[in-house]
């Protein structure tokens, strides 16, 4: 008896995850029917970008700064015990562009614009505010949804780009200017190294996929949030949850595909 | 369909998760008139308008809008009747991220090509007739309670619709704002030759305004007629609900099992 509950509580687990994923889709789907309206009037996806993107930048650049030191800071630590410090700014412009870049900054979008659109738009709805708009004829998902989704998959390159500019500049600093690795061997060597379409492009591809799921997973769970405070609070959990893990797994794939053998 | 009414309401049946929320409900809504729902929290009387908007579909029966059976429209003829329709909810329900102006702007942008300085004039007259245009720079955040639902009003009528529906439009609202909401929803009624339709619990400002009232109890039609009507009538639940009687029909005490039992007394 314990058994047959026991299959049954897993067998509805995975039914309901299936089921979420179904309803998942869907919703994607959904918001790319309903884009048209928003590009043609690219004020609503400007207006968003301000608030997801713009308003992401200070903590982008601060955490980008900081990693930007530590790696500067290992970096010369291990390269110094094969002689080769000089290599210290290709270590610290592969490390950002490739993977740092994107991964962090899409861990800090997740739990800053992430979460703050889902509390947003979890609470829209807790306050009958996207009943409102249906009830005004207004589909949901072309106003609110599609506009704040494309503002996340634009800002998303841009943010990780800025992570990794300013974690080299952190690396500099740490390397060049404290440490006194030699300025001409820091930056050539970085510029000799670092392939456009090897390196940063697949740093851009990496960061419009995370860009993509993050902001999918957030509005979702904010349209799927029950209408109160609790609802709304276990929405916001569950995006940066949800979000950060599948940055983590979606990075380990797309470097498999994108790095192997190169 | 009575070419007189806009609404009707028949047969209409609604079950959720097995329990059956509406029974047999038939109701007709006279073109012009401002008819109340009233009845008990939890009686089905919001179910009730969420079908007239064409938000829920019924088990059984239908819901009829200016000739269309809403529950059989796809959703671009459901939109289209929903540009007929007003509705004032609850809490009024405004845009958190705009400005009064801008949420009476709100449709006015979204459903018409007209330009901005037509929208202007348009929203300072519906801000004017509900006596807030020197607070259109405002966010919903810096209005009262009852201030917030006369900008949702303003909202409401800004496409001039044929039917207004108001859920609850009276609660939390200090006697100063229940007054003037109540006149202006008579006043907009008759000044746009709209039909309205109000959810309500209260009494007083009800009698006032509305011209026939519906009582629902357990999701079933138990009276209906004028408020005059209503309150000379001698049904026991339109009785203690009209008096705010404390037992009736409807008891004070939740049922439970014996008190004493409860209080672990022996007999």
């Amino acid at each position: 008896m314990a058994v047959t509950n026991i299959i049954r509580a897993i067998g509805r687990r995975v039914v309901d995850a299936v089921w979420r994923i179904g309803v998942v889709a869907r919703f994607f789907f959904l918001t790319l029917i309903y884009s048209g309206s928003c590009f043609r009037r690219f004020h609503l996806i400007i207006k968003e970008l301000f608030s997801t993107g713009v308003m992401s930048l200070i903590i982008i650049v601060v955490a980008g700064l900081f990693v930007g030191m530590v790696l500067g800071l290992q970096g010369y630590e291990t390269l110094k015990r094969y002689g080769s410090e000089s290599a210290l700014g290709v270590m610290v412009a592969l490390s950002l562009v490739r993977e740092m870049g994107p991964v962090v900054a899409a861990l800090l979008f997740a739990s800053r614009a992430g979460s703050a659109m889902t509390a947003e738009i979890g609470l829209m709805k807790a306050t009958e505010q996207i009943s409102a708009m249906e009830m005004m004829a207004v589909n949901p998902i072309a106003r609110i949804v599609a506009p704040r989704f494309w503002a996340g998959v634009i800002s998303m390159p841009f943010l990780a780009a800025m992570f990794s500019a300013v974690g080299i500049f952190g690396g500099y600093l740490v390397g060049v200017v404290q440490i006194g690795v030699d300025e001409g061997s820091f930056w050539s060597q970085m510029q000799a190294a670092v392939d456009f379409r090897e390196d940063i492009m697949n740093g851009i591809i990496k960061s419009l996929v995370f860009g993509t799921v993050v902001t999918l997973i957030a509005l979702f769970e904010g349209f799927d949030a029950p209408p109160t405070a609790e609802g709304v609070s276990g929405a916001t959990t569950r995006t940066v949850v949800t979000s950060s893990l599948a940055i983590l797994m979606l990075d380990f794939v797309l470097t498999a595909i994108m790095f192997r053998g190169a | 369909m009575s070419l007189n009414s806009l609404v009707e309401i028949r047969d209409l049946n609604f079950t959720y998760d097995k329990r059956p929320v509406l029974q047999g409900i038939n109701m007709t809504f006279p073109k012009g008139k401002l008819v109340a729902i009233m009845g008990l929290s939890g009686c089905g009387k919001t179910t009730l308008l969420r079908h007239i908007g064409g938000a829920l579909k019924p088990t059984k029966g239908y819901v009829k809008m200016d000739g269309q059976v809403m529950h059989e429209l796809d959703q671009d003829g459901l939109y289209a009747m929903r540009r007929k329709m007003g509705m004032l909810f609850q809490f009024g329900a405004l845009f958190t991220d705009m400005s009064v102006y801008d949420n009476v702007a709100f449709q006015m942008r979204e459903h018409t090509d007209l330009p901005e300085e037509i929208i202007h004039d348009l929203v300072i007259m519906k801000l004017h007739a509900v006596g807030l245009r020197g607070a259109q720079h405002m966010m919903p955040s810096e209005l009262s309670g009852g201030m917030a639902r006369r900008v949702a009003l303003a909202r409401t009528v800004a496409l001039d619709p044929m039917l207004i529906m108001y859920d609850e439009p009276f609660a939390g609202l200090d006697p100063i704002s229940l007054t003037v909401i109540g006149d202006l929803i008579r006043r907009l009624n008759d000044a746009l030759g709209a039909t309205s339709i109000s959810v309500t619990h209260e009494i007083q400002e009800s009698r006032k305004m509305v011209d026939s009232v519906y009582f629902m109890a357990n999701g079933v039609i138990v009276a209906e007629g004028t408020p005059d009507e209503l309150r000379a009538s001698d049904k026991d639940f339109v009785r203690q609900f009209v008096h705010g009687e404390m037992d009736g029909p409807v008891p004070f005490h939740y049922p439970g099992v014996d008190y004493r039992q409860d209080l672990n007394l022996r007999a």
